[in-house]
């Protein structure tokens, strides 16, 4: 994987698992990789997984059966969707709203184009 | 546990390359040990390894003094030197003659870890590229399974692959009692597989920290102005802006950048302590 500059590794790779969660890659009720192989795959030390695995275990996505590994929790898919959903609107949002301002694009067409883009790359199957 | 209580060496008496240095190092942490050219980090790689004695203070390993260099000590610890160079062995022989010297040393291991690293092993060890003795060490080395390892320089000589090959193995074979040490100047081959980072200078201890407390500490990122009410340690202008390592006093988490907390440690010392023992949160 390759990392971004700015954020610390291990929220990176709080992102790649909620992703690997919401693609459907790692699914519900099911094992997922141990912090050894999550770290041989992303090549970094096993305590960056540990931070990583603690902070989703904290925000309840995934549970870790003692002994037998960590698991994806019943509510995974719905508690990542809240988690990303809230970054978005903290973070991704705001600058979004900072540059419509500043480049004079309204509401409106957002909205228009927004529909758009869901009808072209969704909605025809 | 590794304890370095007021080392002091030199390689001649007149001139002293460590003079009282403390140092503490704890299990289950990959420690990153960064220095200058000629700033002392193999010289201390060989005093915790038993190779070098100091002059005055005391390093002791689990309990042992490497100086008295007793096989209990010996086959819990493992050095592999910056240049290596292989005997004219066969594998055979060479297993024969150094593997016995370690109780866990594991040939099933050993094996694997050549496939990865894509040793093939010719009739002579000595006919191996450096690039290719040197894997064939790192492998040797971590099929030793010794509780410590310590690495001089190890990614020097490997190609790119080897270099992604190399982090997965330490990650493959990282455990919580174990320490491992590497010394390393390529800072971008290693910086996601440290958890500890070592500075020394001019035969002085000027960090030793976490990764989490070094991120808690400050912050590493690029911006266009550098703010001018915040403590910076390092800033360095390139294209896209200015490269800032800084006092963290917002709490943010950033990705930490080596290079930089290396050069802004070792031109600004004194600000870089202010900064780790100040308690501003």
């Amino acid at each position: 994987m390759e990392f971004r500059d700015k954020q610390a590794i291990y929220l990176q790779i709080v992102e790649y698992v909620c992703e690997q969660i919401l693609l459907g890659n790692w699914q519900t009720g099911n094992k997922i990789l141990s912090i050894r192989e999550l770290a041989v795959y992303m090549e970094v030390t096993p305590n960056t997984i540990q931070r990583t695995y603690d902070f989703l275990q904290q925000k309840q996505i995934i549970t870790n059966r003692r002994g037998v590994g960590y698991f994806l929790e019943e509510e995974g898919m719905q508690r990542v969707l809240a988690y990303r959903r809230e970054l978005f609107l903290e973070n991704e949002l705001p600058l979004m709203f900072r540059n419509m301002h500043l480049l004079k694009i309204g509401a409106e067409e957002v909205n228009r184009r927004f529909e758009e883009y869901i009808n072209q790359n969704y909605k025809d199957k | 546990m590794i304890k370095i209580s007021n080392l002091s060496f030199g390689y001649s008496n007149k001139k002293l390359l460590y003079s009282d240095l403390s140092l503490d190092i704890k299990g289950g942490n990959i420690y990153g040990l960064l220095g200058k050219n000629g700033a002392g980090k193999s010289t201390l790689l060989k005093n915790i390894s038993g190779t070098l004695f100091p002059k005055k203070g005391k390093v002791i390993v689990n309990g042992s003094i490497p100086q008295r260099r007793k096989p209990s000590f010996l086959n819990t610890v493992y050095f592999i030197s910056e240049d290596v160079t292989l005997p004219p062995l066969t594998l055979r022989k060479y297993l024969d003659l150094f593997s016995v010297f370690y109780p866990n040393f594991n040939a099933d291991e050993l094996n694997i870890f050549l496939k990865e690293l894509a040793v093939s092993v010719p009739t002579k060890l000595s006919a191996l590229s450096f690039g290719q003795q040197k894997k064939f060490s790192i492998a040797f080395a971590l099929a030793c399974n010794t509780q410590i390892l310590l690495m001089d320089e190890p990614t020097n000589g490997l190609d790119i692959p080897s270099k992604a090959q190399f982090r997965q193995l330490i990650a493959s074979v990282m455990t919580d009692d174990r320490i491992i040490i590497i010394s390393t100047h390529q800072t971008r081959d290693l910086e996601n597989l440290i958890d500890q980072v070592i500075i020394v200078d001019d035969g002085q201890l000027l960090l030793n920290e976490s990764v989490d407390s070094i991120t808690e500490k400050l912050i590493f990122e690029t911006v266009s102005t550098p703010p001018n009410d915040k403590r910076i340690l390092y800033a360095e202008k390139h294209l896209k802006g200015v490269s800032l390592v800084r006092e963290n006093t917002s709490g943010e988490d950033t990705r930490i950048n080596l290079e930089n907390l290396f050069n802004g440690v070792t031109s600004k010392p004194q600000l870089a302590k202010e900064i780790f023992t100040s308690n501003t949160k």
